[in-house]
C-alpha cells in the first residue's frame, strides 16, 4: 500500500511540531514544569500603584518569592488592594513587613518589593501588610521640583 | 431591470446552496475518517503530502521572517536603548499573529490549491464517479484523509514556523547585533504567557487548518469538471483561504486579545 520511510518522514514531522511547541512552551514562554508551587495569599494596600499590574513580581531583596494575583479598589479606604501570592517556602515574613512599590530600572516594570522587620510572628494565609510605600511618582517628583517645594 | 434582479436572485440562491452543500460535505468529510488499517495509510500518506512537504516553505519563510523581525526590531529599539526587548517583540508577533497567518496563507499556496486540483482531476477524469460505481466511497477514501491531513498539519507547521523564526530572530539580533543573549531570553519568558499566547495562536492554526482545508477539498469536490474549471476553481481555493484568514484572524485576536 504505502512504504515504511513516508510512516517514518511522517513520524518526524509529527515529533518535529512537537518539539517545536515544547520549545515555544518552556524556552519561549518560560513555562516551568514545576510552575503550580505551594504559595499563600497576602494582602497589602496603597494610595498609588503607579502601574503595577497583575502578574508582576514580588522580590525580597531581589530575589523574586512570588507574583501580584489580583489588583483591585478598595472602596471604603480609596485606595489599590493588592492580592500577592508568595511561595510556600518563603514563610519568614514577619507581620510588620514593608511592602514597598519599586521600578526596575529607570522605566522598566513596577513590583512590589518586601522587607521583613524584627517581629516574632509571621504572616498567614489571607493576611495583610499594613506598612505600605507607594509608588514613585516621576511626574509628582518633577512638580514638586519645579514649584519649589522639594520636601515630599 | 427584471433580469438584473433576478440575475442577483440567481446568484443569491446559488450562494445559499454551496453554503449549504459545504456545510453537509464538511459534516461528511469529519465523519469519513476511519482507523481501520487502510484508513490510517491513507491518512499517512496524505500528510506525507500536505504536511511534510509544506516543511521546506515553512522552514525558509519562518527563518527569514524572524531575521527580519531582528533586524527591524533592533533598528527601531535601539533607538531608545532598549534593544534587548527585540527577543520579546520578535517572540509575541511571531506566536500570536504571524505564526498561524503566514502558515495558513502558504499552506494555502501550497498545500491547499494542490488539494483542489488534484480532487478537480479525478471529478473530471471521472475517477471519482467510478469508484462510487465500484461500490468505494469516495468521500472516506479520498476527501476525509485529504481533510483531516490537512486540518491537522496546519497547527504543527505553525508550531515548527514559530519556533524557526524565533530561532532566526535570535541569529540576527544576539550573534549578529550583539544583543545580551540572557536578557533576549529573560525579557521574552517574562512577556510571553504560554496559556495566553502560545496556546490562542494555536488555536488560531486549528481553526485556519480547518477553515483552508475545507475550502480547498470543498472547491476541488464542487467545481465544473472542465479544464477551465479546475483552474477557477483553484484560484478560488488561494483567494477565498486567504481572505478568510485574514477575516477571521481579526475576529479571532478581538476576541482573545481585545477583552471582547
Amino acid at each position: 500500500m504505502y512504504n515504511k520511510s513516508v510512516e517514518l518522514v511522517v513520524g518526524l514531522f509529527m515529533v518535529a511540531g512537537m518539539a517545536a511547541l515544547m520549545f515555544l512552551a518552556l524556552q519561549v514562554s518560560g513555562l516551568s514544569l514545576d510552575s503550580q508551587k505551594d504559595s499563600y495569599r497576602v494582602y497589602a494596600q496603597f494610595d498609588d500603584l503607579g502601574g503595577l499590574s497583575v502578574r508582576g513580581r514580588v522580590s525580597m531583596a531581589g530575589v523574586a518569592i512570588g507574583r501580584v494575583s489580583d489588583v483591585s479598589l478598595d472602596k471604603e479606604s480609596a485606595m489599590a488592594l493588592v492580592e500577592m501570592e508568595i511561595y510556600a517556602e518563603v514563610d519568614n515574613l514577619t507581620t510588620d513587613s514593608v511592602a514597598s512599590i519599586q521600578t526596575s530600572g529607570l522605566l522598566g516594570d513596577k513590583f512590589v518589593a518586601i522587607s521583613v522587620g524584627a517581629d516574632e510572628e509571621y504572616l498567614q494565609d489571607g493576611d495583610t501588610i499594613f506598612d505600605t510605600q507607594s509608588a514613585l511618582n516621576l511626574e509628582k517628583l518633577i512638580g514638586a521640583f519645579a514649584s519649589g517645594q522639594a520636601d515630599i | 431591470m427584471v433580469e438584473s434582479i433576478q440575475k442577483l436572485g440567481r446568484t443569491g440562491i446559488e450562494f445559499i446552496s454551496a453554503l449549504g452543500r459545504s456545510g453537509v460535505f464538511l459534516l461528511r468529510a469529519i465523519m469519513g475518517l476511519s482507523f481501520t488499517r487502510k484508513g490510517v495509510g491513507l491518512l499517512v500518506k496524505q500528510f506525507y503530502q500536505v504536511g511534510v512537504l509544506s516543511l521546506i516553505i515553512i522552514i525558509v519563510s519562518g527563518m527569514f521572517i524572524g531575521m527580519v523581525l531582528g533586524l527591524q526590531g533592533y533598528s527601531i529599539l535601539v533607538d531608545y536603548g532598549s534593544e534587548q526587548a527585540v527577543g520579546q517583540m520578535v517572540a509575541l508577533t511571531l506566536v500570536r499573529e504571524l505564526g498561524p497567518v503566514v502558515t495558513a496563507l502558504l499552506f494555502a499556496g501550497r498545500a491547499g490549491s494542490a488539494l483542489t486540483a488534484e480532487i478537480g482531476l479525478m471529478k473530471a477524469t471521472e475517477q471519482l464517479s467510478s469508484l462510487e460505481m465500484m461500490g468505494v466511497d469516495p468521500m472516506r477514501h479520498i476527501i476525509a484523509p485529504r481533510f483531516w491531513a490537512g486540518f491537522m498539519s496546519l497547527p504543527i507547521l505553525a508550531a515548527i514556523f514559530s519556533a524557526v523564526g524565533i530561532f532566526g530572530g535570535m541569529l540576527v539580533s544576539v550573534d549578529w547585533l550583539g544583543v545580551y543573549d540572557g536578557a533576549f531570553w529573560s525579557n521574552m519568558q517574562s512577556a510571553v504567557e504560554f496559556d495566553a499566547d502560545v496556546v490562542n495562536g494555536m488555536i488560531k492554526a486549528v481553526v485556519f487548518g480547518l477553515v483552508v482545508t475545507w475550502i480547498a477539498v470543498f472547491q476541488g469536490y464542487d467545481l465544473i469538471p472542465t479544464s477551465e474549471g479546475i483552474s477557477n476553481a483553484t484560484t478560488k481555493t488561494v483567494v477565498y483561504s486567504s481572505l478568510a484568514i485574514l477575516g477571521l484572524d481579526f475576529l479571532l485576536t478581538a476576541v482573545m486579545f481585545g477583552g471582547l
